[in-house]
Order: C-alpha cells, then structure tokens, then sequence
C-alpha cells in the first residue's frame, strides 16, 4: 500500500469519487422531478457529440471533444423538448426517440470513419479506461507535496475536480431556488423564481457532469451514478439537506469500493486479472441501492401513493 | 444486378436473405409488441430490459464454458439474457411497488447497475481463455458480420413465434394499454397481461441481440409505434401500423447493410426508422408539424377576417396590415381601405350575424347551444332556418352598411 497504490490507483479511485460526487448532486434533483432518465438520454448522446467533434477537427483530444459532447447533449435535450411539443408525444417516448436515433446516427458515422489510428470507439465510450489513468510519476506519498510530480497527475483528474466544483458552486448558489422549484413549481413561480429556466439549467448542469465523467469512467456507467447514490439517498431521510450529503457518501463509498474490488477483488479470488472498474462501481452502487430498499429508514411511500401501490 | 438490386430481391446470398427476412419479422414484432408499452406510457422499461440482458449473456457464456461446452451457442447465450432481463424487470416492479421511488428512477437504476455488472463480467470473459474470441462485444451494437446460419433461423423463427404471440393476444393486451381500469373492471388480471406484454417486449429484445444490439433494439420498440400514432386515433391500428412500419425499417435497414460496406444493421434499421418518424412527425395530416401551421394559419385568416369586416360594418378603419392584406385579396377592400359592394355586403351579413347571436343567446340562455359560439361558427351551422327566421322577425329589417 506505498508507492504501488499512489502511482496506479490514487488518482482513478479520486476521479471516480469527483465523477460519481459531479453526477450524484444534479441526480438528487432529477429525480424528485421524475426526471432520471435525462441522464440516460445525455449519457447515449455523448457518444455522437464525440464522433462529431472527432469529424470536424480530426484529433482525439480531450477539450473539443468535451464541446461536442456538451453540444450533442444539449441538441438532445432541445430536441426532446421539441418532439414533445411539436408531436404531442408522452416525455418518455420522445426521448427514447431522439437519444436512440442520435446514439445510431454517432455509431454509423464512427464505421463509415477510419479511425483506426486513433483510441475511439463505441466500447471505450460505453465503458470508459479508469484504470488507465494512472500517475506515472509518482514515488510515493511524498510526492503529493512535490509540486513537479504533481504536474504529472492525469489531466482527467485536474477536469473533473474543476466540473465538480462547479457543479457545488452553482448547487450552493441556487439552493434555496432549487429546493422550492423542485418540490412547487407554481409556487415558485409565483415568488418570481424562474422555474423554467432554473429546470433547464438543470439539465445543462446534468450534462456537463456527465460528460466530464464520461471522459473518465464512460457514458452508461454515468447513469448509474446520475441516479443509483440521490435514490439510495432519498430512502434514508425525508429531509433535502440531509439527502444530498447521503448521496455524497453513497457516491464516494461506491466509486472507493468499486474501484479497489475491481483492483484487487480477483486477487483474492485467486484470479490473476482485474475487471472492470466502472462496471463494478455501477454494480457496488446498485447494492448500495439494494440495501437501501430493504432497509432504508424512508423506504416506504407514505401519504396518497401508500394505500394504493403497498 | 446491382449490389443493392440483388439485396432489395433477397438475392445476395442465403444468409443475407435470412437475415433480411428476420430484420423485417422482428422489426414488425417489435413495433407491434412496442405500441403497447407507449400507448401504457412506459417506453422507457424497455431500455431498462435491454440493458439488463447483459450480464444474462456473461453469465450463461461463463457457464457454457465451465461446462465444457462452445460458449458461443446463440441460444444458450439468449436464454441467460432473457433470464436476467427477467431478474431486471421483476427487481423493477418491486422497486416501484414496495419503495418511494419513482418508476423512472428504477428505470435507470436497473439500467445502469445492470449494464455495469454485464460489463464487468464480460472484462472477465475477456480474461479467460476460452474468451479471448468471444465476440460478446457484438451484443450492444449488433453484428451480422459472420453470422451463422444457425443464428439466422434463430433470429427468423424468434421473429415469426413473437408476431403469432401478437396477433392472439392483441385483444387483452390492447384493451390494457388502452384503458387498463375498465379491463380490470371486465374482469382482466392487469397485472399478469402487464407481465405478458413485458414479456413480449423481452422476447423481442433478446432476439434482437444479435441483430441490433441491447442498445438500439429500444429504438425498434419505440420509434413504430410512436410514429403510428401520428396517422390514426384507433389503438388497432396503432398496433399494425406500428408493426408495418418496423417491418419496413427492418427489411429496408437490412438490405441497405447488405449491400453497402461499413454499415452495421442495427444503427441503419434505427436511422431508416428515425427517418419515418420524421417524415410522420412533418406531413401527418392530422397531428403533424405542417398540418398544424396550415390550421393555424386558416383559423388566423378567419378571425382576420371576421373582425376586418366588423369594423367595415361600423364604419371604423382598419388599421391591421394583415387584415387589410386579407380583405384586398378576398376583393371586399380596395387598396385605399374603401369596402367593394361585395365587402359591404360580406360585412352587412357578419353584423347581422353577430345580433342574430345576440337574440340567439338571449333565446337560448340554458341549452347550451348558444355557448358554443366563438365568433367563427356560421350561424346557419348551429340553428335551423326556422329559428334564424324567428330571430330576424325580432331584429327587424336589415340595414345598408356603408351609408349606400
């Protein structure tokens, strides 16, 4: 646990916990606005914003390619907007469409590319390369303090922490219009608030965690992220304050356990190689999921929903 | 013949006629079994059990292997899908029944926690040594590149079992979707029919697996029957034009990626359905993008219009540039603003109308009929020629408009 852990699993483990914080703190309100899925929808719609940005500028590297998945995200979440005004279609429906058509549309120009020189395909971005980000130049603990190894940590980790905080930031600053808009839009808007433009920014806020986290740890791991943490969260409290910091530490539990039972799991299974580690932070925030259901505090639905759905 | 000639005709090879064949049955089972799930407003779940099939195919490979078997068989790797497609959607119900938490919330769950453990696994897959060629990986995005002959069958006779399993129970599973309170009031179990069209929506993902992949198999339930929503209002025909139009999606979307190089079946059936949807979305006569303008545009005309010719009948000016335009096209104004003899006339009978309805109201207080009037409705639409004669006898004569 010295110098091995500080070069090949410190700084994958800390982007884990700043992707999975950056997705948890928007998830906590997407969900109480039954708006989960825009993750899902943002998180397959990355993948085309990427090949686009690739298309136009002809290199993988990491700034246009954010761009592009920011545009792609925000183009889906417009054209949803727009399917469902312009067709009548139920918010579901329309997503499925646009995010599926956007996502085939990525997939079949991502063929008809050759982009065999480059590290882009549909695997990588499903699943992401955590463990690739490894910090090569580290000699130990000390090196936290040496400000030229520090140069040297992957730049994934110097970006998500920068999402994250931005993330916080705005979270901070629109708390209280936040908290009444979710749980009263007439009310808030009565007070002045603009609700509707506070949802959007939402979303936009959503998506820009996702695609910093997706650079990290890939598009579909995200979702689980987006809402596997604010759901276990909502089971333990009834209070908002209290079900954010939840989400907090369901978030880094599961990206600091996925990460070292991926690590170091099979191991001690007597297996030589490691799995996936997004896959296993998905699955540890899953069970963190499922405990929560079995056991959460604030489980049960109460109020109107009790008598009809227990 | 062409490449595209001889794919269009089945002609280019067994395989790839089978697989035409097989995208287009699936392709209909899909957006018929689908248009239930839309119209019961729970397209989402179908992304959730296909996300789910995942794991189902590590775990049965793992387990085909460990007993010493190919791990590759297809329909071995299909039934560990559909199981923990199962598992997934069960998980789903209880989540939503027993906890707080919203339907879309267990939706994404499932979704995101499932996929991650499929991958997971399949990293394992990757690490054994009979998984160094497993080709799992073709199952999110599909491949029909070096398909088996085996497999096709499968595909096909997959595709033809869930299409029967449609047809006999379109009639339950039609009158659930379309109002599950009055079925269950007939006497229907909800539950189970729900459980049954789920389970046809599994059958349909799982087949597809190979073809479209887990990822864009959604794709084929939802854009149909979406679409089909855009040419009728009956939920029958919803389920046939649904199934039709997948079918196309699938035959069109195969042949082209049997004759093209580089393009994977599945996003280009998706991107042929997406393409209908659009086209329904712009020129459906009744609920599409343009017929909508065009209504608009004539129900703006009209009350233009109307108040145009008011204020000709009160001798007032008109000002509106747009009612103005209007007017002079119809010849009821010159260019000048005067009224033509026809416009006078036109206004003579709008202000006659409106007392008319003045008196009507007064006449028909309680019946309702009066309330219907906006302004547009023709007078002569509403009351009978009697009735409007009785409210002419209490108007008294007519009068010149325009001082002629």
């Amino acid at each position: 646990m010295g110098t091995e852990f500080v070069q090949f699993s410190l700084s994958p483990i800390l982007i884990g916990i700043f992707a999975a914080i950056a997705c948890a703190l928007p998830g906590n309100f997407l969900i109480l606005r039954r708006q989960a899925l825009i993750g899902d929808a943002i998180s397959h719609v990355v993948l085309p914003g990427i090949v686009f940005a690739f298309l136009i500028t002809g290199v993988v590297a990491a700034i246009p390619m954010l761009l592009g998945a920011a545009g792609a995200a925000l183009l889906a979440v417009i054209l949803i907007e727009a399917v469902k005004r312009l067709g009548n279609i139920e918010p579901g429906a329309a997503m499925g469409v646009v995010f599926t058509t956007m996502f085939a549309a990525g997939v079949l120009i991502l063929e008809q590319t050759d982009t065999s020189a480059v590290h882009l395909d549909v695997e990588h971005a499903l699943m992401g390369n955590l463990e690739s980000l490894i910090w090569f130049r580290a000699e130990g603990w000390h090196s936290l303090l040496d400000p030229e190894a520090l140069a040297t940590l992957p730049d994934e980790l110097f970006r998500i922490v920068t999402v994250c905080a931005l993330v916080i930031a705005l979270m901070l600053i629109f708390w209280r219009w936040l908290k009444i808009a979710t749980f009263d839009e007439n009310f808030a808007e009565a007070l002045g608030i603009p609700a509707g433009a506070l949802g959007f920014g939402l979303v936009v806020t959503a998506a820009i965690a996702a695609v910093a986290a997706f650079d990290a740890v890939g598009s579909i791991i995200v979702i689980a992220m987006f809402i596997c943490p604010p759901a276990a969260a909502r089971l333990m409290t009834n209070n908002l304050t209290h079900q954010v910091w939840w989400s907090v530490a369901f978030a880094t539990l599961s990206a600091s356990l996925g990460y070292v039972l991926a690590g170091y799991g099979p191991l001690w299974f007597g297996a030589h190689h490691a799995v996936s580690a997004a896959g296993m932070i998905a699955t540890v925030s899953g069970v963190i999921l499922g405990l929560a259901c079995l056991l959460g505090p604030c489980r049960q639905r109460v109020g109107v929903g009790r008598g009809l759905d227990a | 013949m062409t490449p595209l000639a001889e794919a269009l005709l089945l002609q280019a090879g067994y395989n790839a006629a089978l697989v035409t064949i097989g995208a287009a049955l699936l392709g209909f089972a899909a957006g018929a079994s689908g248009t239930f799930l839309f119209l019961r407003k729970r397209a989402l779940v179908s992304d959730a059990v296909a996300h789910a099939t995942l794991p189902g195919v590590g775990l049965a490979f793992i387990l085909m292997v460990s007993l010493g078997g190919d791990g590759r068989n297809l329909i071995g790797l299909l039934a560990g899908s559909a199981a923990t497609a199962w598992i997934g959607l069960w998980l789903m119900d209880w989540i939503t029944r027993r906890t707080r938490l919203a339907e879309d919330t267990a939706i994404g769950a499932i979704l995101g926690v499932f996929f991650g453990a499929g991958v997971v696994l399949l990293t394992v897959i990757q690490t054994m040594s009979a998984g160094r060629q497993a080709g799992l990986e073709s199952f999110l995005l599909g491949s029909t590149a070096g398909m088996l002959f085996q497999d096709a069958v499968v595909i096909a006779t997959g595709g033809t079992l869930a299409v029967a399993a449609t047809w006999l129970m379109r009639r339950p599973m039609t009158l659930v979707a379309f109002d599950s309170e009055y079925a269950a009031a007939l006497g229907y179990d909800v539950r189970r029919i729900d459980l049954l069209i789920m389970g046809l929506v599994m059958a349909v993902t799982v087949i597809g697996l190979k073809l479209v992949g887990l990822i864009l198999i959604v794709a084929l339930l939802i854009i149909p029957a979406v679409t089909a929503r855009f040419w009728t209002e009956r939920s029958a025909n919803v389920i046939w034009i649904a199934g039709s139009l997948g079918a196309l999606a699938g035959y069109v979307g195969a042949v082209l990626s049997a004759s093209v190089p580089d393009l994977p079946t599945g996003p280009i059936i998706v991107l042929v359905s997406a393409g209908l949807f659009v086209v329904s979305l712009l020129f459906s006569p009744s609920r599409g993008v343009i017929a909508a303008l065009l209504q608009h545009r004539s129900f703006q005309a009209r009350v233009h219009r109307r108040q145009g010719l008011l204020a000709l009948a009160a001798q007032h000016p008109i000002r509106e540039t747009y009612t103005l335009r209007l007017l002079t096209s119809q010849g009821l104004v010159r260019a000048d603003g005067v009224p033509t003899e026809a416009g006078r006339a036109a206004a003579a009978k709008v202000a006659r109308d409106e007392r008319r309805w003045e008196i009507a109201r007064e006449i028909h207080q309680a019946a309702g009929l009066a309330g219907r009037y906006e302004g547009l409705t023709p007078i002569e639409d509403v009351f009978t020629a009697d009735e409007i004669a009785e409210f002419d006898r209490r108007l008294g004569p007519p009068v010149a408009v325009g001082g002629v």
